[in-house]
């Protein structure tokens, strides 16, 4: 039964690293989606989000749904200019021309970071005083800041699930990830569904940033190296492209994770993150929502 | 309605379009019929503004769309159901209804014609929650010429609407066509299947290589022998 029990903890640490996973891997499944551009710069959108709650609560002495929604807005915009100035031009060139301006843009963003700020990482401020609550006879503990991540996150993803099903500009993304001519045809504007799309990612990223700060109190400029590329694992894991898959893949990364830790050996929980990449791409590159490639000529 | 003078297209150094000129009266069908490759698809993408022509011009009544983005060519009521139906597969029906109203801001009017929508098409209203892309190819056109009359069309442009179906359903989709046109909707008309095209067209266009080499009404043109020859198997 003990057993059990350290199970349950693990689950509960493990889904917490999860959400954050599960925030970012959508931004990531979204951009493929609709523009097929492996965005290396999502995790470093995730890192500005981070220092921005950092600096909403400091300096502006928000709380924590202040800090929240400035690091989400900080990010739309920044999200939406990286897009105009980096991306948008190179719509009609080769992918690996976008994907390298992409890994371009996410080391200007990491180390213009690193040269404003400094490379030292920060304590993120307590804006939140620690709760633990005691389950099962206080065998399993689940923290405040636990329930605050996985409430975010779920109504995180039920509001991009609404916005994606539901409204004129979630139909029109799904339309142009589809078929960009057919949407166009429509009368679809390409250019604001495809800023809307960074709009959504990165504003996810934003609050997944600010959520990390809270829960391992310290952030850095390169920070979100390793959950970016964790994310992109997630995404794939899932089936890039897919919203559901995206969600579902980053919880069970971040589950994995902690088990690796747990009952492996922690220095094991990158490689075991890379172990599935290549496992995936070698059995089901679809992932598990993914529709079979359907790759246009 | 619709005038092209002398347009030129190119796709890349390939010049897939030298230099055509056509018509197309208010309230007429007119039909551009024409081998694989010919530049059909070419000729209609380019009037919906996917493509840029190099030289020529492009009028919608009188007025020069050339430079438009499509969807201001399709808010001028420009609208084309494109070949290969092109439908939101991973939509149901209603959403890529919803679609083609994507510009239109009066819901009601949006309800009243997805009615009509339906009244034309009632296997549409039964399979309304179904994901399109799980549809017959027969449905799957009445969805596209569904979707593009949600468009609230003045002129239509239809690339090859035949495509792939059975010839009990391309009889169905034409005297479709027809109903659409007689309703007030002008339409031009792109095809490789000539004998169908020509039976419901007031005027006709061939168009080989980039090049018109033949037009006429239709009527006249579907007697003719070298398009009997060349287009209509004998």
């Amino acid at each position: 039964m003990e057993q059990f029990y350290v199970f349950l903890q693990q689950m509960v640490n493990g889904l917490s690293l999860g959400s954050i996973y599960a925030l970012i891997a959508l931004g990531y499944t979204m951009v493929y989606g609709i523009i097929k551009l492996i965005n290396f710069a999502h995790g470093d959108i995730y890192m500005v989000g981070a220092f921005v709650g950092y600096f909403a609560v400091n300096y502006l002495h928000l709380g924590f749904l202040g800090a929240l929604g400035v690091a989400m807005a900080v990010c739309v915009v920044l999200g939406i200019l990286i897009e105009r100035i980096a991306y948008k031009p190179l719509r009609n060139a080769t992918r690996i021309a976008a994907l390298i301006t992409a890994i371009g843009v996410s080391f200007l963003l990491e180390y213009t970071t690193v040269f404003a700020l400094g490379a030292q990482s920060r304590a993120f401020p307590e804006v939140l005083s620690n709760v633990r609550i005691g389950l099962f006879g206080n065998k399993v503990f689940v923290t405040n800041k636990e329930l605050l991540i996985y409430g975010v996150t779920l109504v995180l993803m039920i509001l991009l699930q609404f916005i994606v099903k539901k409204t004129k500009t979630g139909k029109a993304m799904r339309a142009v990830a589809f078929d960009r001519e057919a949407a166009m045809l429509m009368g679809v504007n390409i250019d604001n569904t495809i800023s809307a799309t960074f709009a959504l990612g990165s504003a996810l990223a934003g609050a997944a940033g600010v959520l990390v700060g809270i829960y391992y109190s310290a952030i850095s400029p390169l920070m979100g190296v390793n959950p970016g590329l964790k994310a992109f694992v997630a995404a794939v894991l899932g089936g890039i492209g897919s919203i559901p898959g995206a969600a579902l893949g980053g919880v069970v990364m971040g589950v994995i994770e902690t088990m690796v830790i747990a009952y492996g050996q922690s220095t094991y929980r990158d490689a075991v993150a890379f172990a599935i990449l290549i496992i995936i791409l070698i059995i089901k590159p679809s992932g598990i929502f993914g529709s079979n490639a359907r790759e246009k000529v | 309605m619709l005038e092209i003078k002398d347009m030129h297209v190119y796709y890349g150094a390939i010049h897939a379009i030298k230099g055509i000129s056509l018509n197309v009266p208010a309230g007429k069908i007119v039909t551009l019929i024409g081998a694989n490759g010919a530049g059909k698809s070419t000729t209609l993408k380019t009037i919906s503004g996917l493509l840029r022509p190099k030289e020529g011009d492009i009028l919608y009544n009188g007025e020069s769309i050339t430079q438009l983005s499509a969807r201001k060519i399709v808010e001028n009521g420009l609208v084309q159901v494109p070949e290969g139906r092109r439908i939101f597969a991973d939509m149901t029906v209603r959403e890529n209804l919803e679609m083609g109203a994507f510009l239109q801001k009066d819901k009601a009017w949006i309800k009243a014609t997805q009615a009509k929508v339906f009244e034309k098409f009632p296997r549409l209203k039964e399979r309304i929650n179904q994901l399109s892309g799980t549809m017959s190819g027969g449905e799957q056109q009445m969805l596209a010429i569904g979707r593009g009359l949600m468009a609230n069309p003045k002129m239509l442009l239809l690339d090859e609407p035949s495509m792939g179906l059975a010839p009990l359903l391309v009889k169905e989709i034409f005297s479709i066509i027809r109903e659409v046109n007689q309703s007030g909707i002008t339409i031009l008309l792109v095809e490789q299947n000539a004998n169908m095209a020509l039976s419901i067209a007031d005027y006709a266009y061939v168009l080989e290589t980039g090049k018109i080499t033949l037009e006429g009404p239709a009527q006249e043109l579907a007697a003719s022998e070298e398009v009997r020859k060349a287009y209509l198997g004998g």
